[in-house]
């Protein structure tokens, strides 16, 4: 079994509980616009590896990641979701704890495999209303709901993930909104608030593509801090 | 008081390690116990911070004392500001005066003297007109090969014309036995040096051991100045903590070293301080402040030292290395609240390079000491961590690490620091023939250099080997004569006293450039390489066809390399005869003078430019390791220790966003970082938690940072104190950093 790999980062920190060797993989059916990997979307791209050949690798590292795991994000890990749940299977026989970063944005028949094989999931959540997420993404928020719920259903730990983008999404009552949503649900453990930031637009302009969000500015501390008191509010776990 | 310790071989024989496994008292909790600074504390640092913004505006030094040649009781007792100091001793009269210690080398004196613009003594230049001095007498034995190969800097950063340093003397040995005691043993030891013929080893021997009482009587007569009977053995904390400063001090009085490191103190000085507690002599806080005072004073030792010194060790070193932790023999671990106090000094104080903070790491440490030290990392960068569980099966449970990574038994082992060879230049000399790619002087052995158009790996490896073979003996050779001469003319007089007599000695050289070599190896097996040549054929570029594997990324292909290359020079070493029977042996470790060997190596076969800084210690070049820290790490942690024995040295920075996303997870994730990197057999690391623009903002406005530390290879430095090369490389060099 093979699958495209964009890159590795031995030392992920951000992506799971703690040291995780993170597997970015090749290909995204989302555009968004404050995307900062846009050279990961291109699908059948990438270097082609096995199975083999990764677990081979992230076993040199086992002495590290003993309490942390293994993520796989990209693009859109579950784009490649046989593929990926291959790699979670294997991971656990050898007692390495598995994380998937993802967009929800595949649908739930074709990701079911990988995201029953998988420890924990980072989900995204673009925006709580499905409009505005299909003009900031390109597609609507249906297929990441109905993740979530078959998530509850199936008992696995969820972190939720959220991007703030000024003028898109740190509208205060769409935040309401999502976190009233959210609130219900008993498997979401975490919630990270993600500022947005300009560190990708460069690879925007490599890749000859429109950045739209050119002049957009991060936004700011307070806003954060805003955002996340009203999260709280919802006895959600803010960090 | 000595009865009121467990007993055991300590009390009939000096055996400090008995003493310590006898009585210490292992220490699980947490750092909840620990004090900050008193006010009288806060008063003294307050005078020091003052004095020390006074010697930056100078430029750096304070004031010289041209006059007086330093010798351990040549000074006037000096003091801070002697009603708050708990600790007293100055290397001077006044604080941070800087000494001239002209033995190693009176030509250093009289440059450093013209540098800061001080006249030279006519009454000191007078006692050398009849007296020589160590660099004399190494220069008058040097070969023609040796100084060229000095010059065009192969062999780089010898210590040939100031103190060779990287000696400990076991200091711990005063307060526990008291000077009295000491002497006797000497004198025992001297009276049995008699043997039915006087050849060099004996003759050298008895007249050593004779220097060394001289030097231990002068030491009484110092700590007698300031009003301190240190004849008979320390009877508290405070006395254990002066005593033991009295005999550092007597070091750095006489002994201008490159490295002046202080061994392990901590767990021994526990031993009193637990006692202290028990019997309610002190307080936690008067312990604390007795340690802080102590810290102070080892924060302001200075020497005189040249510009052209600091350009290759930049930032006024003078790795006062205490060793931290570890475990016993016997399984138990050796941290103490001691251990947490000293570490507490970095809050007390706030973060600074000295005294060089070593944590001697095992997984095994109990977690509430890993996770202390972790959160001081992050918050100082103030920390080093080496590889208990690697150096206790070759040093046992009583080592130190002089300077930077070089592992010795305390009392029991000291070595001929040897500086470095550096094997990229080394790399160049095989391809032109052992021509010089700079001067085109010819310095190595004369081979016919490589003429195809490109370069064949089979071939520059036959030319590299016998490249080697040269230099190996070469440089054994010239340590040789440095330390001959350093034992002549610039002996350790109070330093060697604190050893058994009968004592190990190694040999010990360095490389620099490991992956500036290994990655041109690889480009030349895995990518084409053509050399581009001048019109006298010298080789002086090349163009790299192709990729190839590059050191940093845990790929075997390239890292199997670099394991070859120093079993190989190692091995070359090992075959020459060395000064003194001394066993060599290798470390891999630049400090800072990466920048400087970079600036003496034309372009490389890698893609590195002439001039171009190497990677410090055994560092992948920046930018070629993209697989993330942890790669680079591991590639770093195959180098084998056994070859290396000497240390190597790996240097991580990293943002601390890139740590983790809160302060607790950050913690967690270094000490799982490192727990992963020692159990892999890494040996050294320096960690930085550090943000780029914080670097950045220092450059412009020193004055917002005065005590902003930051770890280099091998030791801290004050970033400020740093030439703006040496900034640069800090800034440009790999941050690990990720969004």
């Amino acid at each position: 079994m093979e699958g495209y790999v964009h890159s590795i980062e031995t030392c992920g920190t951000l992506d799971g509980p703690g040291i995780r060797y993170v597997i970015f993989l090749q290909g995204c059916p989302l555009r968004c616009k404050f995307c900062h990997n846009p050279d990961s979307w291109q699908i059948n791209a990438g270097r082609k590896v096995s199975v083999d050949e990764l677990m081979e690798d992230i076993l040199r590292y086992r002495n590290y990641i003993k309490t942390g795991g293994v993520t796989l994000s990209g693009g859109e890990p579950l784009l490649q979701a046989k593929f990926a749940a291959e790699l979670f299977r294997e991971c656990k026989r050898h007692g390495i704890h598995t994380a998937v970063d993802t967009s929800g944005a595949i649908a739930l028949s074709i990701c079911k495999e990988a995201v029953d094989a998988v420890d924990l999931v980072l989900l995204d959540i673009k925006s709580i209303d499905t409009i505005k997420c299909a003009d900031l993404t390109g597609k609507g928020n249906e297929d990441a709901l109905t993740l979530l719920n078959y998530l509850e259903q199936t008992g696995k730990d969820v972190w939720i993930r959220h991007v703030v983008v000024p003028g898109i999404t740190e509208n205060e009552e769409d935040i309401e909104r999502m976190a009233q949503y959210l609130s219900r649900f008993t498997v979401i453990k975490r919630v990270e608030i993600l500022p947005f930031h300009k560190m990708g637009e460069y690879k925007w302009k490599q890749l000859n593509l429109n950045y739209e969000l050119g002049d957009t500015q991060p936004p700011e501390k307070e806003s954060i801090e805003n955002i996340k008191n009203i999260l709280r509010k919802y006895r959600l776990n803010v960090v | 008081m000595r009865e009121n310790f467990k007993s055991g071989k300590w009390n009939t024989q000096i055996d400090v390690r008995d003493f310590i496994q006898k009585n210490y008292t292992p220490y699980d909790g947490d750092d909840s116990f620990l004090e900050g600074p008193t006010k009288r504390t806060e008063e003294l640092w307050a005078k020091v911070k003052e004095l020390m913004k006074e010697e930056r505006a100078k430029g750096g030094i304070m004031d010289i004392d041209t006059h007086t040649i330093s010798t351990i009781d040549a000074h006037q007792p000096g003091y801070i500001q002697k009603e708050l100091e708990t600790i007293v001793g100055l290397q001077t009269d006044e604080p941070l005066k800087r000494a001239i210690m002209p033995f190693g080398g009176i030509r250093m004196v009289r440059s450093s003297l013209k540098a800061y613009n001080r006249p030279m003594d006519p009454e000191v230049e007078k006692v050398f007109k009849y007296r020589k001095t160590h660099n004399d007498g190494v220069f008058d034995a040097y070969t023609e090969e040796m100084k060229k190969a000095r010059h065009t800097g192969i062999i780089t950063g010898l210590p040939d014309a100031y103190g060779r340093g990287r000696i400990i003397g076991d200091y711990r040995r005063v307060p526990l036995y008291g000077v009295d005691y000491l002497i006797e043993k000497k004198k025992e030891a001297l009276n049995n040096y008699v043997f039915d013929i006087m050849i060099t080893p004996v003759i050298r021997q008895r007249e050593e051991i004779s220097e060394q009482i001289k030097a231990l009587n002068e030491l009484k007569n110092m700590a007698l100045s300031y009003g301190f009977d240190i004849s008979r053995p320390a009877a508290d904390t405070k006395e254990a903590v002066q005593w033991l400063y009295f005999a550092y001090l007597a070091a750095v009085k006489e002994q201008n070293g490159a490295a002046m490191s202080l061994g392990r103190v901590s767990t021994f000085l526990d031993v009193y301080a637990e006692k202290d507690l028990a019997e309610g002599k002190y307080t936690e806080a008067e312990i604390q402040e007795f340690i802080d005072h102590f810290v102070m004073k080892l924060r302001m030792v200075r020497f005189l030292r040249t510009p052209s010194y600091d350009e290759l060790f930049s930032g006024d070193p003078t790795w006062i290395t205490e060793s931290l932790g570890g475990i016993g023999l016997d399984g138990r671990h050796m941290v103490t609240k001691m251990t947490y106090r000293f570490l507490h000094t970095l809050v007390n104080l706030g973060p600074a390079p000295e005294p060089n903070m070593t944590v001697l790491w095992s997984p095994k440490l109990p977690e509430n000491f890993k996770k202390f030290c972790a959160r001081l990392s992050v918050e100082t960068s103030s920390i080093q961590y080496e590889n208990d569980d690697l150096m206790r099966e070759k040093f046992g449970d009583d080592y130190g690490i002089a300077c930077c990574v070089s592992a010795m038994r305390i009392g029991k082992q000291m070595q001929f620091f040897g500086a470095r060879a550096n094997l990229a230049k080394a790399l160049l000399y095989a391809i032109n023939g052992g021509k010089d790619e700079i001067y085109g002087e010819q310095v190595g052995p004369a081979l016919a250099p490589i003429t195809s158009e490109y370069l064949n790996y089979d071939e520059v490896m036959e030319r590299f080997d016998a490249t080697l073979d040269w230099l190996s003996k070469l440089y054994i050779n010239t340590l040789n004569i440095i330390h001959y001469m350093h034992d002549k003319y610039c002996y350790e007089r109070i330093e060697m006293a604190l050893h058994d007599e009968e004592i190990l000695r190694t040999s010990a050289c360095g490389i620099a450039g490991l992956s500036v070599v290994v990655d041109s190896l690889s480009a030349i097996k895995y990518a084409k390489v053509k050399p581009i040549r001048n019109e006298n054929g010298l080789v002086v570029d090349y163009t790299i066809e192709g990729e190839f594997p590059m050191f940093g990324n845990n790929d075997p292909r390239v890292d199997d390399m670099a394991v070859e290359l120093v079993k190989k020079f190692m091995t070359k070493l090992s075959k020459h005869k060395t000064y003194r029977d001394s066993k060599p042996t290798l470390s891999i470790l630049t400090i800072t003078s990466n920048v400087v060997y970079g600036k003496k190596t034309g372009n490389t076969p890698d893609g590195r430019k002439y001039g171009e800084p190497f990677a410090p210690g055994a560092n992948p070049m920046h930018k070629r390791d993209t697989k993330g820290c942890i790669a680079s790490m591991a590639s770093v942690a195959k180098l084998p220790y056994d070859y290396s024995e000497d240390g190597i040295s790996y240097t991580f920075s990293i943002v601390p966003g890139a740590l983790g996303k809160v302060q607790e997870e950050r913690v967690e994730n270094l000490v799982n970082l490192m727990d992963g990197y020692f159990s892999d057999c890494g040996h050294h690391i320096n960690v930085n938690v550090l943000n780029k623009d914080v670097l950045m903002d220092a450059m412009d406005h020193p004055e917002k940072y005065p005590q902003l530390t930051i770890r280099v290879s091998g030791y801290a430095v004050n970033f400020i104190k740093l030439t703006r090369e040496q900034q640069l490389d800090v800034i440009n060099r790999t941050f690990h950093e990720r969004f």
